[in-house]
C-alpha cells in the first residue's frame, strides 16, 4: 500500500510538471502583451517597454518558468489581469461553487445510476436491459447544452416554475435552491447514461461466472444472488469510473455553467479564455489537472479497498 | 473453414449457417454484410440516421431552399416556421433549415478527419508500444496518461485561444487528446496477439518488425477499431458542437450548429425554434453515431 502511494503521488508531481510546463510554453505564444493589456491602449511604448523591463517579461522563457513554479509553490498563483484580483482568490471562490453543483449532481447520479445499471445488467437482452441501455445511450447522446436548452425550454418558458438562470443569489422570484435544479438535472441526464452503462456492462460480466451459476443451482433465490454474490463483485470496475466522473464534473460542467450563468470553475475558465486572461487560465488548468490525477488515485485506491484479492 | 467471406479474423466474423449462402462477389459480400448488420434494431436505426445526414451534407447546395448567409429582413417581424422557411429563420433573420444542413457539411468535414486522425496516430503508438515494449512502451504510456489527465475542454481553450480558431487547430487538438484512448486498445490487442504462433512464426521467417505489425497484427485489430471509431466519431460531433456553443468554435460566417444554439437560446421565450431545431440536428446524429456503435458490437458478438 506504501509503494502503491508513492508511486501514485510521484507520478501527480510529474503530470503536474510536465503539464504546468505545456501549458507555459502553450501560452508564450500569445499575441497578448501582458505590459500593454495593463497600461490600456493610451499608453506610450516607452512606458510598456518599461514596465516590461519591471515585470520581467524580458527575460529568457526557462528562467521566467522556474520563478514561476517557485511562486506556485509559495502559494502565489499569479495576477489575474481580466479579473483585476489575485487568481488564488477568484480561483478558490469559483471552485468552491463548482465543487457545490459536483457533489449535489454526484449524490443523484450514483445512486441512480448502480440500480438502473444493476437492474439492467442482472438480465442481459431482457425487454428491461435493452429498454435502459437504449434509454442511457440517448441521454449521453445529447450534448449538455441541448440537454439544458431542452430543460429550459420545458420548465422555464413553458411551465414557468424554475429559474432559467443560476447566479447563486436569491433575488425577489426564486431562491438559491431553485436556481441548483437546472443545473444539477442537465449534469445528472448527461452523465447517468454514461455510468449505467459502466454498471451494466460489469454486472453483465459478473453475472456470466460460474460462481454465481453454483449459487443459483444451490437452490439460492435470484434476488439474493444478485445482491449477496454479484453486487460487490459488480461494483469494482464502475469504482475508477465513477471516480472519472468526479474529474468530468469539476472540469467538464463548463457548458452547463455557461447555459445557466453559473458562477463556477468551468464559466471561469471560459472567461479567462475569451479575455486572453494567461495567469488564470495557467493556474485553472493545473488545478483542474491536479483535481483530475488526485481522483483517478482516488479510484485507484477505492478498488484496491473493495478488492482484496489485488491488496499488496 | 466453410466462411465463404474472405476475411481473415474468425473473432469478427463467426462462421455460421447463414454465411455458407452468401454468394462471393464484392457488392454480394457487402449486402450480405449489411442485411446481417441490419439485423440490430439500433443498429439499423443509426445507419439510416448517419446515411440521412450525410445526405442533407452532400446534397446541401442542391436542396437548401436558401443560402445560409442570406439575411432576410421581412422574415424578422415574424421568424416563426412557414411555407417558405419551413424551420423559420434565426435572430437575424436567416433561414434555420438551410443552416442546419449546411451545418451537417461543417461538422461531417471536420469530424472525420479528426477521427481518422486520432486513429493513425493511436494506431502507430499502440502498435509499436504493444510490439517493442520496454522503456519506449512505458514512456509512450506515460505520456498518454498525461494527455488524458489534462481535462480535454480546457486544454481545447487554451490551444484554441493561443493559437486562434480554425478547423485546422480543432481538428489537431481532436487528434492529439483522443489518440491515447486509441493507443491504449491498439496495444491491448497487440501484447495479446505478440506471443500468438502465427506471430512467432512470422518473426522465425525472418518478417520485419513493420510486417508484422501492420499484415499479422493489425487486420486482428480492426473490428475493436471500427467500433472505437464510431463511437469516437459521436464525441466528436459533441465536442465541436460545444465548442461552437461556447464561442471558440468555427469562426463565424461557418454555420455551424453549435454556434447556432448559442446565438439563439437567449431568445427562447419568445421563439423556442431558432434553438430547438439546431439541438435536435446535432443530438440525432450524436444518437446515430452511438446506435451505430451499439449495432456493430452485437453484430461482432452474435454475427
Amino acid at each position: 500500500m506504501f509503494r502503491f502511494l508513492t508511486k501514485q503521488l510521484s507520478f501527480l508531481c510529474v503530470t503536474l510538471l510536465s503539464v504546468s510546463f505545456i501549458v507555459f510554453m502553450l501560452t508564450q505564444f500569445t499575441p497578448v502583451d501582458a505590459a500593454r493589456a495593463i497600461l490600456g491602449a493610451y499608453a506610450t511604448d516607452e512606458q510598456v517597454a518599461h514596465l516590461t523591463r519591471e515585470l520581467g517579461l524580458d527575460r529568457p522563457v526557462l528562467v521566467r518558468y522556474v520563478e514561476y513554479i517557485g511562486g506556485l509553490l509559495r502559494g502565489d498563483l499569479g495576477y489575474s489581469l481580466h479579473f483585476k484580483a489575485p487568481v488564488g482568490d477568484i480561483i478558490f471562490d469559483r471552485l468552491g461553487n463548482t465543487l457545490v453543483l459536483a457533489a449535489v449532481s454526484f449524490a443523484i447520479i450514483v445512486p441512480l445510476s448502480i440500480v438502473l445499471g444493476v437492474v439492467a445488467g442482472m438480465r442481459e437482452a431482457s425487454l428491461l436491459d435493452r429498454g435502459i441501455l437504449i434509454l442511457a445511450t440517448f441521454c449521453t447522446s445529447v450534448p449538455e447544452f441541448a440537454t439544458g436548452v431542452v430543460l429550459l425550454s420545458i420548465f422555464v418558458v413553458n411551465l414557468g416554475v424554475l429559474p432559467g438562470l443560476s447566479p447563486l443569489v436569491a433575488d425577489t422570484h426564486w431562491s438559491v435552491a431553485q436556481q441548483f435544479v437546472l443545473p444539477v438535472a442537465t449534469i445528472v441526464v448527461f452523465d447517468t447514461g454514461y455510468v449505467v452503462n459502466m454498471v451494466r456492462v460489469s454486472m453483465i460480466e459478473v453475472m456470466s461466472q460460474s460462481y454465481i451459476r453454483t449459487a443459483r443451482l444451490k437452490g439460492m433465490s435470484f434476488p439474493r444472488v444478485v445482491v449477496r454474490h454479484a453486487l460487490r463483485n459488480a461494483m469494482l470496475n464502475p469504482v475508477t469510473v465513477i471516480f472519472l466522473q468526479i474529474n468530468y464534473l469539476i472540469s467538464g460542467v463548463v457548458v452547463v455553467e455557461t447555459v445557466f450563468g453559473y458562477p463556477g470553475f468551468g464559466r471561469m475558465m471560459l472567461e479567462a479564455a475569451l479575455n486572453k486572461d494567461v495567469a488564470l487560465l495557467e493556474a485553472g488548468a493545473l488545478v483542474a489537472v491536479f483535481v483530475a490525477v488526485l481522483t483517478q488515485i482516488l479510484g485507484d485506491l477505492g478498488y484496491r479497498l473493495l478488492d482484496p484479492r489485488i491488496r499488496t | 473453414m466453410r466462411d465463404p467471406v474472405p476475411s481473415g479474423d474468425e473473432g469478427a466474423m463467426p462462421t455460421g449457417a447463414a454465411d455458407a449462402a452468401a454468394p462471393v462477389t464484392g457488392l454480394g459480400v457487402f449486402r450480405h454484410r449489411l442485411r446481417r448488420f441490419c439485423r440490430s434494431v439500433p443498429g439499423a436505426v443509426g445507419l439510416s440516421i448517419i446515411v440521412f445526414w450525410v445526405a442533407a451534407a452532400l446534397l446541401a447546395p442542391l436542396i437548401a431552399p436558401f443560402s445560409p448567409t442570406e439575411i432576410n429582413l421581412q422574415a424578422l417581424a415574424n421568424p416563426t416556421p412557414s411555407l417558405t422557411h419551413w424551420l423559420g429563420t434565426d435572430h437575424i433573420g436567416r433561414d434555420v433549415l438551410s443552416r442546419i444542413l449546411w451545418g451537417a457539411r461543417t461538422v461531417l468535414t471536420v469530424a472525420p478527419i479528426a477521427v481518422v486522425g486520432a486513429t493513425l496516430v493511436g494506431t502507430m503508438v499502440g502498435l509499436t508500444t504493444g510490439y517493442f515494449g520496454g522503456w519506449y512502451d512505458l514512456f509512450m504510456m506515460r505520456c498518454a496518461d498525461i494527455v488524458l489527465s489534462f481535462p480535454m475542454i480546457i486544454l481545447y481553450m487554451i490551444v484554441i485561444v493561443m493559437f486562434g480558431a480554425s478547423a485546422l487547430n480543432i481538428i489537431l487538438v481532436i487528434s492529439v487528446t483522443k489518440a491515447p484512448i486509441i493507443a491504449r486498445i491498439v496495444r491491448g490487442i497487440t501484447l495479446d496477439l505478440r506471443e500468438r504462433e502465427y506471430v512467432v512464426a512470422a518473426k522465425l521467417r525472418g518478417e520485419s518488425a513493420l510486417f508484422i505489425m501492420f499484415v499479422e497484427v493489425l487486420p486482428n485489430a480492426r473490428g475493436p477499431l471500427i467500433v472505437e471509431m464510431c463511437l469516437r466519431m459521436g464525441f466528436t460531433t459533441v465536442m465541436i458542437g460545444i465548442l461552437g456553443f461556447l464561442g471558440i468554435g468555427l469562426p463565424p460566417p461557418h454555420p455551424d450548429w453549435g454556434s447556432m444554439v448559442k446565438d439563439t437560446y437567449g431568445l427562447i421565450f419568445s421563439w423556442p425554434h431558432m434553438a430547438l431545431f439546431p439541438c435536435a440536428a446535432i443530438s440525432s446524429l450524436v444518437i446515430g453515431f452511438n446506435l451505430m456503435a451499439l449495432g456493430l458490437r452485437e453484430y461482432r458478438l452474435h454475427g
